[in-house]
Order: structure tokens, then sequence, then C-alpha cells
């Protein structure tokens, strides 16, 4: 049985001129462990996409289901800003998310394998924006997530960073695997994180392709891999293209 | 020396005071009337009506009053104005009552309420909190609607049960409002409380300032109002000054 099973009829959004449909019957299977990357043009509506996944927005026809039999499913969202609360330090912040016993070994692990165990006891807004998406993805992983959702994290981060967190999200994810649902509209960035590519049309959003990526883990790192599966794959559908 | 003495804001405070006193008293002395007693004579009478025991319990009548009636205020306004500042239905009902509550005259709800009730302390604390309530009302639900959206989806995302959501989420967004609901109510409130004793009560500050009114005795008036001007600047500098410096720590 999958891990995810998303079928959305319709998602519209009302304003006083008129309605717009963001989302027309979009239907996604995802298995468990598996690293999705949606990819689309901006405004597509996959943040929307997600936050229906989040339970966080209701206004839609259709059905969002994930697999969990002992308890109710725990959702971890990076979101697109941080959002850490600025009156609680890095560790309350995380530890925030468990409802009675503290996986306090956990976060110590997550801490250090994302370099944050020095600044723990500081307050968000005294580090660089990309410390402070690291502590949301430990915030997202610590909960042990029945699915993790991603969207578009390291936008807005200078390169070198952004492929510092990239490689470290790879490596934390390879060691604790989780379904995954990542937003992205870099394609580069997809391909080296993802297991599965899903690219998305412009509004109203419908599945345009689904593609297997099957790189090594031991060559996501390397750019010339990435650029080779890149480029055969712009060969094979030129309508990628068009939504990048 | 003099430049590096200003420099520290503590002598400076103590300058300023001391130059105020010196002011006065040039005047009492250009005056010389007894209706401007100098700040010597004021401090005398002050330390009399310490020692013969009469300002302190008058003062702590007042202050009692005080802090019956701001907690009472502060609760209400807190859980109406976190209400109206969260649903938009309730809030475009009782905006109107709000309106009318906030402009009806101090004066009109003491007199209301002592006729209605009677001479009596409940009637004196009504009167108070439905002077102070309105203002408490507005500023929080000001603040309710400034919440961030961003952290309360995230909150819902990882279900923050509601005594979380309320004392990490909520709390520290609502801390400024509170605190500027806090002060300006003391300031609006201990003004009212003095009109509410004038009227219709038999101990407290303004009881006592209408006594001294009637005596023509302004050496104790003033020495009444620097008393509670000192109280007042006291709880400023020893519970509300640290209780922000502690909340705001988190501020780069």
């Amino acid at each position: 049985m999958s891990a995810l099973q998303i079928q959305i009829a319709n998602k519209s959004f009302h304003n006083p001129q008129r309605q717009i449909c963001t989302i027309r019957n979009l239907q996604l299977e995802v298995a468990a462990n598996q690293f999705v990357c949606l990819v689309g043009p901006s405004g597509c509506g996959k943040t929307t996409l997600l936050n229906i996944v989040a339970g966080l927005d209701t206004q839609f026809a259709g059905k969002v289901s994930i697999a969990n039999q002992e308890r109710t499913p725990h959702i971890g969202y990076v979101f697109q800003n941080p959002r850490l609360l600025p009156w609680r330090t890095v560790r309350e912040n995380i530890e925030l998310v468990f409802d009675n016993r503290i996986a306090t070994q956990l976060i110590d692990e997550l801490l250090t394998s994302l370099q944050l165990t020095e600044v723990q006891h500081s307050y968000p807004e005294r580090l660089s924006l990309g410390m402070q998406r690291r502590v949301a993805i430990i915030r997202a992983f610590a909960i042990n997530p029945d699915i993790l959702l991603m969207d578009e994290p390291f936008v807005s981060l200078d390169a070198p960073s952004a492929r510092q967190i990239r490689n470290a999200l790879r490596e934390l994810w390879q060691q604790r695997p989780h379904t995954v649902l990542f937003v992205s509209h870099d394609l580069r960035e997809a391909i080296a994180l993802a297991d599965r590519l899903i690219f998305l049309s412009a509004s109203p959003m419908q599945i345009v392709a689904d593609i297997a990526v099957n790189i090594a883990p031991q060559l996501r790192n390397d750019s010339n891999a990435i650029e080779a599966f890149r480029d055969h794959l712009l060969l094979d559908y030129p309508a990628i293209n068009r939504l990048l | 020396m003099s430049s590096r003495l200003l420099q520290h804001p503590q002598s400076l405070a103590l300058l300023s005071l001391l130059a105020f006193s010196g002011l006065w008293h040039l005047l009492a002395i250009l005056l010389h009337s007894n209706s401007l007693p100098s700040p010597l004579t004021v401090a005398a009478v002050l330390w009399q009506a310490i020692l013969s025991g009469e300002l302190p319990y008058h003062l702590g009548a007042t202050l009692l009053r005080l802090i019956v009636s701001f907690t009472i205020a502060m609760l209400l306004g807190c859980a109406i104005g976190i209400a109206l500042g969260r649903h938009k239905t309730l809030d475009g009902f009782f905006d109107n009552w709000l309106v009318i509550f906030l402009n009806i005259p101090a004066l009109v709800t003491i007199i209301l309420c002592y006729v209605w009730l009677g001479l009596e302390e409940s009637a004196a604390i009504l009167a108070v909190v439905i002077n102070k309530l309105p203002n408490v009302i507005v500023t929080i639900r000001e603040g309710t609607r400034s919440l961030n959206r961003d952290l309360q989806e995230m909150a819902q995302c990882y279900r923050f049960s509601r005594s979380k959501t309320l004392r990490h989420l909520i709390w520290p967004q609502l801390h400024p409002f509170v605190m500027a609901a806090t002060r300006s109510g003391l300031a609006l409130i201990w003004k009212i409380i003095l009109v509410v004793e004038l009227l219709g009560r038999s101990n407290g500050m303004g009881y006592q300032l209408h006594l001294f009114f009637q005596l023509f005795d302004v050496a104790s008036l003033l020495a009444y109002t620097v008393a509670f001007i000192t109280v007042i600047q006291l709880i400023e500098w020893l519970i509300l000054k640290p209780i922000d410096r502690k909340a705001l720590q988190w501020r780069r």
C-alpha cells in the first residue's frame, strides 16, 4: 500500500470577480520512503497542493489519505520561510513539536548532523537564513513524520549554502528514510535529490510527466551526472522546457 | 567630568528631578503664598502623614482598589479582545457596543453605578472596570488581528495543543499589546479611582483629597500626590520594566 494517496477533483479559489481553478483531476500515489520532487512553474499551485496534504487547506473536492494504522499521521512541513518562533531558542523550537516525550537523543543527533549543536540555545533571529532553514528541517524530521512536505526550502540562499544544505538533506534522508514531497522549480536541485520527478503544468495544475531518477547515491553530489541526466531528460521530453 | 556624569542615565534623571524641585522651591519663595508651599514643607507634611499612619491607610485602600479593578479589567479585556480579534461576526456585532462604552464619560458611569448599586465597594470597582475595559479590549483586539498567520499554520500542522498555542504562539505576540494596555491602564485607572472615591467612598486618596480641598490644605494635597506618583513609578521600575526585559531578550 502506498504511503500517500492524493485525489483532487477540483480546487478553486473564489475571488469577487471570478472563480480561479488551480487544480483539476490530480491523482498521485507515493510509495513509502520515496523522495518525490514536484517541479512546475511558479504560481501553478504547488504550495496549495502541499497545504492540502498538510490539512491546512480543506476547501477542495477530493481526498488525501496518509497511511498509518497506529496513530493519526504525523506531518513534517518545511515551509518556504522557516517559520520558527523568534522568542524561543533553536532547541525550544524543535522540542515544542513533541506532545509529551521529547526525543532528546534524536534531537541531539539531528543537531549534530546538520552542524547546529553550537547554536542550539540561540534565538533564531541571530542565525543566518541558511541556519534557520536547517532548524526547520530538523524540526520536521524530529517528529518522525509519516510524510515530509518541503516547499522550496532552499530558495533565496546563495548557491554554496543551498548546495551544502541540499547535500546534508540528502544524507539525512538516506540515514532516516521518509516519504517526501518536495516542491522545487530548480530542475538540477530536483534531480540531485529525488527518486521521482513529477512535472506539473500551469493552472489548472495537471501532471505532465512522471519520471524516475535512477542516479546512484554516490553520484548525487556529482554535477556532471546531474547535468547529463538533465540533458537527456530535456531531449526525451521537450514539453518540460516550457515548464521551467 | 560633568559631561561624563550627564551620560549616565540615572544621574541625568536625578539631575532633572533636582532641577524640578529647585524651580518649584524658587517659585514658592517668590510667590510666598499658602497656595504654593515649598517642596520642603511638602516633604515635612508627607513625613508626618506617613508616621501618623494616615497616608499608608488611604494609599493602601486606593492601591487595593487599583489592583482589584485592574486585574478584572485586564483579564476580561484580554479574553474579550482575543475573541473579537479572532471572530469577524462577533466583532461586527459588538463593535458598536465598544464605541458606545468608549465614549461614555467616566463620570457618568461612576454616578450610574452608585445610583443603581448604592454607595458600595462593588459599585466603585464596577465603575472603574467599565471605564477601563473598552480600552483593553480595543488594544488586545488590534494585537489579535495582527497575529502571524504563518506561525498559526505551522502550529496547526504540528498539532500544537490549545494551551501550547496560547502560551508559545499567541502570548508572546500579544505581549507588547498587553504591556501597552497595562501602562495606559494604570495611568487611567488611578485617576478614575480618585473620582470614584471622592464621590462615594469614606477612605482612599480621593476621599482625602476632597477633605484637603475643603480645608484648602495644599501642602497635604501635594504630599499625597507625590506619594502616589512615587508608588506608580515604583510599579514601573520594579515590575513592568523587568517583565519587559525578560520577555524581549530574544530581540536582536
